[in-house]
């Protein structure tokens, strides 16, 4: 039987529960510290893993564009059970817009061979544009359905159930394909202490965005320019009471204050 | 650049538009005078409630016989642009079908996205969006560089919605072009998920549960206190996350904007990613037991207390009220 190729996109970003700041030369977001994979991308890494048990056989590589040759976040991935990884890492690719972004990932993919599937996120957890699923599919020429929560493979065809305002619908869609795959669409695996070990010694292939042939990179080739940063308003807090088993009178209270009761 | 001519991804809903096609031709309209709808679907019934709302010319597809909307939606704008109708700016809802659309336009008209946005302006030569970042504390304001179209989308909310009186808009018909591969996928089922009450990003009143409430079983109390306020109910991404509650719940970053009159968090903590979502509600009221909870910052009431021990007696004094 055909091994079922799957590129799963990850994204390594600063710890979201510390906060956040700006490079003030840049105003880029900082991402020079230790980067984790991003929570949202772990559950794409759990689809393509239980999508390849499934097909009876199957192999999951991770490709990813970060800073400072950072992979702590891709063995991470490569801990819970893909076998390799295409880090794509060139200081030009700092101030890339999504699109840009959608070309490095493409050319990085295709550096690892077209595969059957390919599963990203729906949005990163500190840029989130939540474009680059769907700029990457046509850049790769792709078809792809977005927002899937939950996903099979049957006869060599993808069925998808894809989140709507008002619901779901049920999709059908030919492989090779992408799929957006939204948070909770499965339970990711904790990587054992046996996958942590393997995963040290598993292959990373290190490229620049000028080995992938993408020009122009970073902020010459984003569209967009820095205009301005400046502090919102800040919400003033309220009232804080502590719970002296009577709080909710002053909730009811509240409600009636304004009306809503 | 000047901006002459702005298009808006316009939605229908059940023979009206939704709130927040309303809210983006109102938008606009402040920009220019030329503002046409494009429906990626049939607009001919539309054309007088976008006109309403300042649009002169619609945009229709006809019905898509099963093709994914942000597939059939980007060909067919593409190949109205192509045709030599260009417009200078498109406005989209940040939804799952105007972010699908907006992000493969951008590739096959090669040009940048500005997603999440509030607001846009006209300020000189550029055109500039702003979006809110790190939970809302700073905003950030990024002009367009490259050739238009520009594409921006926007949260929900951002704009105040109101009529221009309008006449009926022109229904200009548009056929959608094969697409080739990347337009491969059918819809085959689409189902309507029934919610009794009202919308999540529509209702006066939202009740949201957090990991606080222990188990997935006590999110029946913020569901029974949402019904009591006629509210709708919402959660935290990491109560979806661990799967007791379905993502169309999730307020925040990566779920729904909310801004009702009164917004209740119940055993939320007030991570920067829920807090982008409900930071705008008009009230807040939160019941947490840490002390520190960042959302006690932003609350106007805040009670530190045990969320199995406040909601049952609330429950109980709102049902004695009748």
């Amino acid at each position: 039987m055909k091994v079922m190729k799957i590129v799963v996109c990850v994204k390594q970003i600063p710890d979201p529960a510390t906060p956040g700041s700006l490079d003030s030369s840049t105003n880029a977001l900082k991402r020079d510290g230790k980067l984790i994979l991003d929570d949202s991308d772990a559950y794409g890494v759990e689809m393509a893993l239980q999508l390849a048990t499934a097909a009876g056989g199957g192999e999951v590589s991770i490709v990813s564009m970060a800073p400072n040759n950072e992979t702590s976040g891709m063995r991470t991935a490569l801990a819970m059970g893909a076998v390799r990884g295409v880090l794509v890492s060139d200081p030009a690719l700092g101030g890339s817009d999504a699109l840009t972004t959608a070309k490095v990932l493409a050319a990085a993919i295709n550096k690892v061979g077209m595969p059957d599937l390919v599963i990203a996120a729906t949005e990163s957890t500190d840029g989130y544009t939540g474009t680059v699923p769907e700029q990457l599919a046509e850049v790769l020429g792709l078809p792809s359905v977005t927002f899937a929560k939950k996903v099979k493979v049957e006869g060599g065809t993808l069925k998808i159930d894809r989140q709507t305002e008002a619901g779901y619908d049920e999709v059908e869609c030919p492989l090779p394909a992408l799929v957006s795959v939204t948070a909770g669409v499965v339970e990711p695996r904790y990587p054992s202490f046996k996958g942590i070990m393997d995963a040290k010694k598993k292959e990373i292939v290190t490229v620049t965005a000028a080995d992938l042939g993408v020009t122009p990179v970073g902020w010459s080739g984003a569209g967009q320019k820095v205009s301005s940063v400046t502090q919102a308003e800040a919400r003033k807090a309220g009232q804080v009471i502590e719970d002296d088993g009577e709080a909710f009178n002053k909730i009811v209270a509240f409600l009636e204050t304004l009306k809503v009761i | 650049m000047a901006v002459n001519n702005v298009w808006v991804f316009a939605q229908g809903n059940n023979g009206a538009i939704t709130s927040f096609t309303a809210e983006l031709l109102t938008k606009a309209r402040s920009l220019t005078d030329n503002v046409s709808a494009f429906v990626p679907g049939d607009g001919s019934g539309l054309a007088d409630v976008l006109g309403k709302y300042g649009a002169k010319k619609v945009y229709s597809t006809g019905d898509l016989g099963g093709r994914l909307v942000g597939v059939a939606a980007s060909n067919a704008m593409k190949s109205v642009i192509d045709g030599g109708d260009k417009p200078d700016l498109i406005l989209f809802p940040q939804n799952y079908d105007g972010r699908d659309t907006i992000a493969r336009l951008s590739v096959k008209l090669g040009v940048t996205v500005l997603t999440n946005s509030i607001d846009i302006a006209i300020n000189g030569d550029d055109v500039v969006a702003t979006t809110p970042i790190f939970g809302g504390n700073v905003l950030f304001a990024t002009a367009f560089t490259g050739p238009g179209p520009h594409l921006a989308s926007f949260r929900p909310k951002s704009f105040a919605a109101e009529e221009s009186g309008g006449g009926a808009a022109q229904v200009v018909a548009v056929t959608v072009p094969d697409g080739g591969a990347t337009a491969a996928a059918r819809v085959t089922a689409v189902h309507v998920e029934e919610t009794s009450g009202p919308k999540l990003d529509e209702a006066n009143i939202v009740v949201s549960g957090g990991r606080g409430l222990g188990e997935s079983t006590n999110f029946a109390m913020v569901e029974e206190l949402a019904k009591l306020l006629h509210g709708a109910p919402g959660a935290s991404r990491a109560i979806v996350d661990a799967g007791w509650v379905p993502y169309s719940y999730q307020v925040g970053q990566t779920g729904k904007v909310v801004k009702p009159s009164v917004y209740i968090a119940a055993g939320i903590s007030g991570a920067t990613q829920h807090m982008v979502g409900m930071k705008g509600s008009k009230n807040i009221i939160a019941i947490n037991k840490d002390k520190e909870a960042p959302i006690f910052a932003v609350a106007d009431l805040g009670i530190v207390g045990d969320v199995h021990k406040v909601l049952p007696k609330l429950i109980e004094a709102l049902k004695a009220r009748g």
